[in-house]
């Protein structure tokens, strides 16, 4: 065991994938010298070569698009785009091509890859480098997405995509990349995509999140047990395929659920999580299920970012009132 | 422009072929015009989708699909059936493509064809990572993609090409400049006095040839192909040409170019100069012409036959390709579609 923080757990993952299968190659801006910006790729290039870390040109639709001609010719390609507001020039070909070849070819071709995307806002970024726009991936038909918060779930998770025979859309949370701490195991583990874990058990609300704001809802919990009020606190991690089960069993049994999440309210994927909500669980609620979430607004630059991100005080006032209904 | 074999047959040097594989050549054109004018006229009678002919780009899609080996990377678009059945695409699946169903996009497994590309100029960055992807793994086959010469203006274009020419891919750009981008004349598409010269920038060989010539074609996308599998890199070819029919047989060329135009490039036929050619060396007959054009309608008519006879996806197919294996929640939808 070793204590290792996102980005190390993220590391240790790809050192093993490497290591592991020749056909896995990482692909992206700046990921072979420099260790990506984020310094989750270091030394991978020394060890495994130029022709397996590859720095990319400036060009995210090719680093996709090519991705994906890699995949399909039987690589295992794990690609970084450095920032999630630099991911919409490859959306066309995530949605057009490699979100739907495996269905238009009928399984005949597949393109099991993996798109890890820097995401969130929080640590003062420039304008652009903020950006929590998971729902525009959770709403395309063929993709995974998935949001680990902890380097345990980050190592098993990433391994768990580069296993997989699809798509994965792997979302990594700024913000927690050195922010978390844990004892990661050493060695192969995966963490199945598709399972939500319940971060703390509670009885009275059931607060749902995921990625960087498991932290804020995590401190709420503590704030809310000090008045009294026990909150259970589940980190989806996987949105698509979405645990509703774990949800669901959760909210019948504290009749109350607060989404917390740092995305636009509109359109977020907390109002897919609140639909599936009311229509698996309607009568067991108590109280309407509250949003707590970023504003419809462009995400404010560094000296009103925080006027913008929930924190633990916005998501324990929301599960206070909700208790009061 | 680079030319082998001239409009009126004649050689302007020796021809890469022999006589016998040139016969065998046109054979294979006369095979894709005749399934391309019967593709046209199944769409008028309701039973295909919109349908994107190829008439008179002939040439410069078997010349080049000839020049490769069988299991060569190919990422084509709607409108390179000829190519895509050249390289091992079977003629039903095409046309199960154009009725309407997935299953037209899944050749069988040494078939080493992606599905047509439908939108412009995204499937040009699948063939640099299809081309990257044998050389990392050390196999010998290249990748070659077709387009044309709209898709040139479209970012993937630039991001392929430099993607490519960078990591020295092996990979083949073949470009069949037909003149027309649906509306679009090529006059108006680049300021570029040439496409090929385009290839400067990237630092990659471009040539410029006579897309209407079988042999010119041929030769110079084997010497690309030779170039790419002897790991020097890529290359694009631009094969001029001509759409000689409408962008789709849902648009009008009438609408923005003269009729005239159209008469002057049937005069360059692609088939009728290797038809001269080969009468010039009594390889040729009418009688030969009706028998391979007969042989062609019963393959095509066969293919339409096959194409037609599957039967419609069912409402719980339609889920069934999304993924290796279904996910709960579309499992729960695959329920919901198909009860009764």
């Amino acid at each position: 065991m070793t204590v290792r923080n996102i980005a190390q757990a993220i590391n240790d993952a790809l050192d093993l994938a490497l290591a592991k299968d020749s056909d896995v190659v990482v692909m992206g801006e700046d990921v072979g010298r420099t260790g990506g910006v984020f310094r989750v790729t270091d030394g991978l290039r020394d060890r495994y070569g130029a022709d397996r870390v590859i720095d990319s040109p400036v060009a995210e639709s090719g680093i996709v698009g090519v991705g994906f001609g890699m995949a399909v010719g039987g690589l295992k390609p794990v690609l970084e785009l450095q920032f999630m507001g630099f991911s919409y020039p490859a959306y066309d070909q995530v949605v057009n091509h490699v979100a739907r070849i495996r269905n238009r070819s009928r399984h005949r071709f597949s393109a099991p890859l993996v798109i890890r995307i820097p995401y969130g806002g929080g640590i003062g970024a420039a304008e652009h480098h903020s950006e929590s726009m998971e729902a525009i991936y959770t709403h395309v038909p063929g993709l995974k997405v998935v949001v680990p918060a902890t380097p345990y779930d980050a190592k098993g998770m990433l391994l768990a995509a580069i296993e997989d025979p699809d798509p994965v859309i792997f979302l990594e949370p700024i913000r927690l990349y050195r922010a978390v701490k844990e004892e990661v195991p050493e060695g192969w583990l995966t963490q199945p995509l598709g399972e939500a874990r319940v971060e703390r058990e509670g009885e009275d609300v059931t607060l749902i999140t995921w990625g960087a704001m498991t932290k804020e809802t995590r401190e709420a919990a503590v704030l809310l047990e000090e008045n009294g009020i026990s909150a259970e606190v589940i980190d989806l991690r996987s949105l698509v395929p979405l645990d509703i089960e774990t949800l669901t069993e959760s909210v019948q049994r504290t009749g109350r659920a607060v989404i917390v999440h740092e995305a636009p309210r509109t359109g977020g994927f907390g109002a897919e999580v609140a639909a599936l909500l009311q229509e698996n669980c309607l009568f067991d609620l108590a109280a309407p299920i509250r949003r707590v979430t970023g504003w419809d607004t462009v995400f404010p630059l560094k000296r009103s970012e925080h006027h913008y991100l929930p924190g633990a005080a916005r998501i324990a006032a929301a599960a206070t009132q909700v208790m009061e209904v | 422009m680079f030319q082998i074999l001239t409009p009126s047959g004649a050689l302007n040097q020796e021809s890469p072929l022999e006589v016998e594989m040139i016969r065998r050549l046109y054979r294979a054109m006369v095979f894709a015009r005749t399934y391309d004018r019967k593709g046209t006229a199944l769409q008028k009678q309701g039973r295909l989708a919109t349908y994107a002919p190829f008439e008179g780009q002939e040439a410069a899609q078997v010349g080049s699909a000839a020049a490769l080996d069988p299991d060569d990377w190919m990422a084509a678009t709607y409108r390179d059936g000829a190519a895509m059945w050249m390289q091992g695409y079977p003629l039903e699946l095409l046309l199960a493509g154009r009725t309407g169903d997935e299953r037209g996009g899944s050749p069988p497994v040494h078939v080493p064809v992606l599905p047509p590309s439908i939108t412009v100029g995204g499937h040009m960055v699948h063939a640099v990572g299809l081309g990257w992807a044998a050389k990392l793994r050390g196999e010998s086959r290249i990748a070659i993609t077709y387009f044309g010469d709209g898709a040139t203006s479209e970012g993937d274009f630039h991001e392929a090409m430099n993607f490519a020419a960078v990591f020295s891919v092996p990979c083949v750009f073949f470009c069949q400049n037909n003149g027309w981008a649906i509306s679009l004349p090529r006059e108006e598409q680049t300021r570029s006095e040439t496409i090929a010269q385009k290839a400067i920038a990237y630092g990659m060989p471009g040539v410029q040839i006579d897309g209407n010539d079988l042999l010119a074609v041929y030769q110079t996308t084997k010497e690309a192909i030779e170039r790419a599998r002897g790991g020097e890199g890529p290359t694009l070819i631009e094969a001029v040409t001509y759409r000689l029919g409408p962008h789709t047989t849902a648009d009008d060329p009438g609408r923005y170019r003269a009729e005239g135009l159209t008469e002057e490039w049937r005069r360059r036929d692609p088939l009728e100069r290797v038809r001269l050619f080969l009468s010039e060396r009594e390889v040729w007959s009418q009688s030969w012409q009706q028998q391979i054009e007969k042989e062609a309608a019963e393959e095509v008519d066969l293919a339409i036959e096959r194409a037609e006879g599957m039967s419609p996806l069912g409402p719980g197919e339609i889920f069934d390709a999304m993924f290796e294996s279904l996910p709960p929640h579309l499992a729960r939808q695959r329920a919901e579609a198909t009860q009764q």
